[in-house]
């Protein structure tokens, strides 16, 4: 076959993964044209992903929920809440940070379970479940903060985590060293690994792709890993959100694409009868699936309230929504079965690129909105036209 | 010159692949219940979809004459205004609303743009003393069994002026005293000038009832008999609903060898709670290594919840009675106590409860024994492809590549795939819940083929199968299930299609 035709099999048997990251691409050139490569600056887009991060780790959580085809409503208050908790063991109780932050997780997880139980053990629908969550949380949030209002936290170490950056070491021509090494490593790693997975594939005699698309593969995304490092090094380097937002990707992507577990949500999301069949505790997958969107709520109101190095009473509004849209906007279907995490937060920074591209702009809140939504609507047709065409 | 309200004339119609009718004549005199009998798949069912106009005029070739006039229904609503009722298996109440409100959905009585509740509480009144129902008409539909939802059912039919009343195997569920109040009703219905056609595979009923029975096999007309000229027999019933040649596509097992019993249940019962009604009763039956037993009956016989009650009791029966499988007596709780017994259940609706549509052939394949394939919790993905290669070879799965997601397969492949994924777990004892449905000859002839290579490595099958030629077979040994009792078995010498149906018509 010829490289050309090759690309484009690949292209066509793909389009739907594909189109997400065309259209992350497209929206960062408009941007970076209308802004004269104001949204491309080192500094912009450090702010931009650090913004992502906390709704990209809900966004992770929740394409799974709907993968095994419930929804949760109540993670936004639910990381508010959990963040002014935060917020009072590192203050009033002047708790250390790696003391607390085990804590709050395990917390949400706690709270994750019981959801998780009353839909799984007793079918009551998600939607009220949460929906209730929603209501109990912010409640709950109120009357953390309703005393004291806002509270600060003047602990630095744990307002890092919104706020700072992995050190330095050193300055190489004015980029960030340790920011560097990193990228390199990484881009070393995934060579080795893929060089490592064909030598394996051709093992077994199965198909690879041919050298040529394959050094292609190997060259692009280097290229986008070298560039991104590159961007960012100019400014502060890595920031510590970044690190847990690719930690939190790399993790849940091993679990659903390597594991017998992944396999087991989407198997649960795809069909629960036959799934119930096939021998797989429906119940317990589903305890897991809310367990895990508790955890990473909790993670979320971490991130949320380092960044601002305060507790609200209003943190978490509405994130639950914008957690939604990111995972529609990453490709995950409503009917089950079908969404990855890399989608949710590919979708997560389109969304937070859209917010940050009109603001640099001037763009007026009432029309951010509505173009927020019409890209979220145009997403799922695109979605919805690309798995009708190849049915 | 017989007087007929109805005259179907020539009705064929065809599905892709199949077709379900082809010249079909069918006529209903004026004040007679005629009843409709034959196999499953025979098309009585499709033949009154398209008498009340779920397939719409055009969908289908052939007249239909209704009170002399040529009818062209375009749905539903167009049959009923001519009063034609149809009362389906599964009925279609409402269960939280009140009888009344039920007897008038969709057809409320109204004063001006308002219901009239009060004409609508009378009207109700006379029409469940006209069905004998002695219930007030506030009573909730969830309350009343299914006898009396059944009459609310005719009492809903009634109000719209019924003229041809159309029964689909209307006492299936019923007991017998439920079953022989709503016989006589229909009697005293026929009394007042409504015609009738009931469905039914109870021939008792139907030769105590009928004053005419027409036969359909395989979507054709085979005769219709009159009680007024002749005597209407049970055997002869049944002749025509078999009488066809078997056709050779069952391969043979020359050297098969039948070992010790591998699986046995004995005064096995199940009750689901949610009907609450004993789905299976005082069952006994038994399977011996390298062998392939057939489960007959029609359909709500039992035969499939006897299998899941075995297969780790998937929708909670309450249990009673022994279970021994590989020799030893067990309490199986969930399928996947079942599947590490060395058991495995092929369902009968693979695309609702088999499959997972949206996955590819490699993850549908192995995913009752993923473990298989992991270690520490990881799935070996290329190990997988190789297990996936392997059975797409050896069961002849005809797919672009392994990637492919299932539910855009054939019928035949999808049902490879089904067979494939619990292949894969290895078992000793394989239940097929109807193998073939849906499946064309070829793909069936290797099915066959499959499920003889399997008994020959000294699996062992129980075949649950609608189909009494791939009953006969297939199987050293056949059980008849109806009502939910195992009602004989016959080996496989003994068994012929007049024997099987007369059991399962019990």
């Amino acid at each position: 076959m010829s490289f050309f035709g090759e690309l484009k099999t690949l292209l066509k048997q793909n389009i739907r993964e594909y189109g997400m990251y065309i259209a992350l691409v497209v929206i960062m050139l408009i941007f970076t044209i209308l802004t004269n490569g104001l949204f491309m600056s080192s500094r912009n887009i450090s702010n931009l992903l650090d913004s992502a991060g906390y709704i990209a780790v809900l966004a992770v959580g929740m394409t799974l929920v709907i993968v095994i085809r419930h929804i949760d409503l109540s993670v936004g208050f639910l990381a508010g809440f959990l963040g002014a908790i935060a917020a009072i063991f590192l203050t009033r109780m002047d708790w250390s940070m790696w003391l607390v932050i085990p804590i709050i997780l395990l917390i949400g997880i706690l709270i994750g379970l019981i959801s998780g139980f009353l839909v799984a053990k007793l079918a009551i629908p998600a939607f009220v479940v949460t929906l209730a969550g929603m209501l109990i949380f912010r409640g709950a949030l109120l009357q953390v903060t309703e005393q004291s209002g806002t509270i600060i936290i003047k602990n630095d170490q744990f307002n890092a985590i919104g706020n700072g950056n992995i050190p330095a070491i050193a300055e190489v021509a004015g980029l960030h060293l340790s920011t560097l090494l990193i990228g390199l490593l990484a881009i070393a790693f995934f060579i080795y690994s893929e060089f490592k997975t064909r030598r394996t594939k051709n093992k077994y005699g199965f198909d690879t792709l041919s050298m040529s698309m394959f050094s292609v593969k190997l060259v692009l995304v280097s290229a986008v890993i070298l560039y991104i490092t590159w961007i960012l090094a100019g400014y502060n380097g890595f920031s510590w959100t970044l690190i847990i937002m690719l930690v939190v990707v790399l993790v849940y992507y091993y679990l659903t694409t390597k594991t017998v577990l992944g396999r087991y949500i989407y198997a649960v999301g795809s069909n629960p009868e036959a799934a119930h069949l096939t021998g797989i505790n429906v119940q317990k997958i589903t305890l897991f699936v809310f367990g895990s969107m508790g955890m990473l709520a909790a993670l979320s109101g971490i991130l949320y309230t380092s960044r601002l190095q305060s507790a609200t009473t209003t943190a978490g509004t509405l994130f639950e929504l914008d957690a939604i849209a990111a995972a529609y906007v990453g490709g995950v279907s409503a009917a089950g079965g079908v969404g990855k995490v890399t989608g949710a937060i590919i979708g997560a920074i389109v969304m937070a690129s859209l917010s940050n591209g009109m603001n640099l702009l001037g763009v007026g809140i009432s029309y951010q909105y509505m173009i927020r939504g019409a890209v979220l609507a145009t997403a799922v047709i695109f979605d919805v036209a690309t798995r009708a065409k190849r049915a | 010159m017989a007087d007929y309200i109805l005259e179907m004339d020539t009705i064929s119609k065809s599905f892709p692949g199949v077709k379900a009718l082809s010249d079909v004549n069918f006529k209903v005199e004026r004040g007679e219940i005629h009843c409709l009998v034959g196999e499953n798949g025979a098309g009585k069912s499709t033949l009154m979809k398209v008498l009340s106009g779920v397939y719409p005029h055009g969908e289908y070739e052939g007249e239909i004459i209704y009170n002399g006039k040529a009818q062209q229904f375009r749905e539903i609503s167009d049959s009923v205004k001519v009063g034609i009722g149809i009362i389906y298996q599964e009925l279609a109440l409402f269960p939280d609303l009140t009888v009344y409100e039920n007897i008038f959905a969709g057809n409320e009585l109204k004063s001006g743009p308002f219901i009239n509740w009060n004409e609508t509480i009378t009207a109700s009144k006379k029409l469940l003393e006209k069905v004998r129902l002695r219930i007030t008409p506030e009573t909730m539909i969830r309350d009343l069994n299914v006898g009396r939802q059944q009459l609310v059912e005719i009492a809903k039919a009634l109000s719209k002026d019924v003229k041809l009343l159309i029964l689909d195997e209307p006492t299936a569920a019923l007991n017998e005293d439920d079953s022989e109040n709503l016989l006589q009703l229909l009697k005293e219905l026929k009394s007042q000038g409504i015609s009738c056609i009931m469905i039914s595979h109870k021939l008792k009923e139907v030769i105590s009832i009928a004053d005419k029975v027409t036969v359909l096999r395989d979507g054709k007309t085979i005769g219709t008999m009159d009680a007024q000229t002749e005597e209407i027999t049970e055997n002869k019933i049944i002749r025509s609903m078999v009488g066809r040649d078997i056709e050779d596509i069952y391969p043979k097992r020359p050297n098969q060898q039948i070992g010790e019993t591998v699986l046995a249940v004995r005064d096995w019962s199940a009750h689901d709670s949610n009907l609450d009604r004993q789905v299976v009763k005082d069952a006994h039956v038994e399977l011996k290594k390298g062998e392939i037993i057939g489960i007959a009956g029609l359909m709500g016989a039992g035969r499939t919840e006897l299998a899941l009650s075995i297969f780790g009791n998937p929708k909670h029966y309450k249990m009673q009675g022994e279970l021994e499988v590989l020799g030893k007596k067990r309490k199986l709780k969930h399928t996947s106590e079942a599947i590490k017994a060395g058991i495995a259940y092929v369902t009968e609706d693979r695309k609702g409860d088999g499959l997972f549509l949206l996955q590819d052939i490699r993850e549908n394949i192995s995913a009752a024994n993923l473990q298989k394939i992991a270690s520490g919790g990881t799935i070996n993905v290329n190990e997988e492809v190789k297990v996936a290669q392997h059975y797409k070879q050896s069961l002849n799965i005809k797919a672009s590549s392994l990637e492919q997601e299932v539910g855009k397969l054939s019928g035949g492949n999808q049902q490879k795939v089904s067979v494939a994924k619990w292949l894969f777990t290895e078992p000793k004892i394989l239940i097929l819940d109807e193998p073939t449905r849906g499946i064309d000859v070829g793909a069936k002839f290797e099915m066959y083929t499959i499920m003889n290579e399997l008994v020959d490595k000294g699996m062992s099958i129980i075949m649950i199968s609608s189909e009494l030629p791939e009953v006969l077979g297939m199987s050293d040994r056949i059980y008849v299930m109806a009502e939910g009792r195992i009602k004989g078995e016959l080996s496989r010498s003994e068994a012929n299609e007049e024997n099987i149906m007369a059991l399962a018509t019990q």
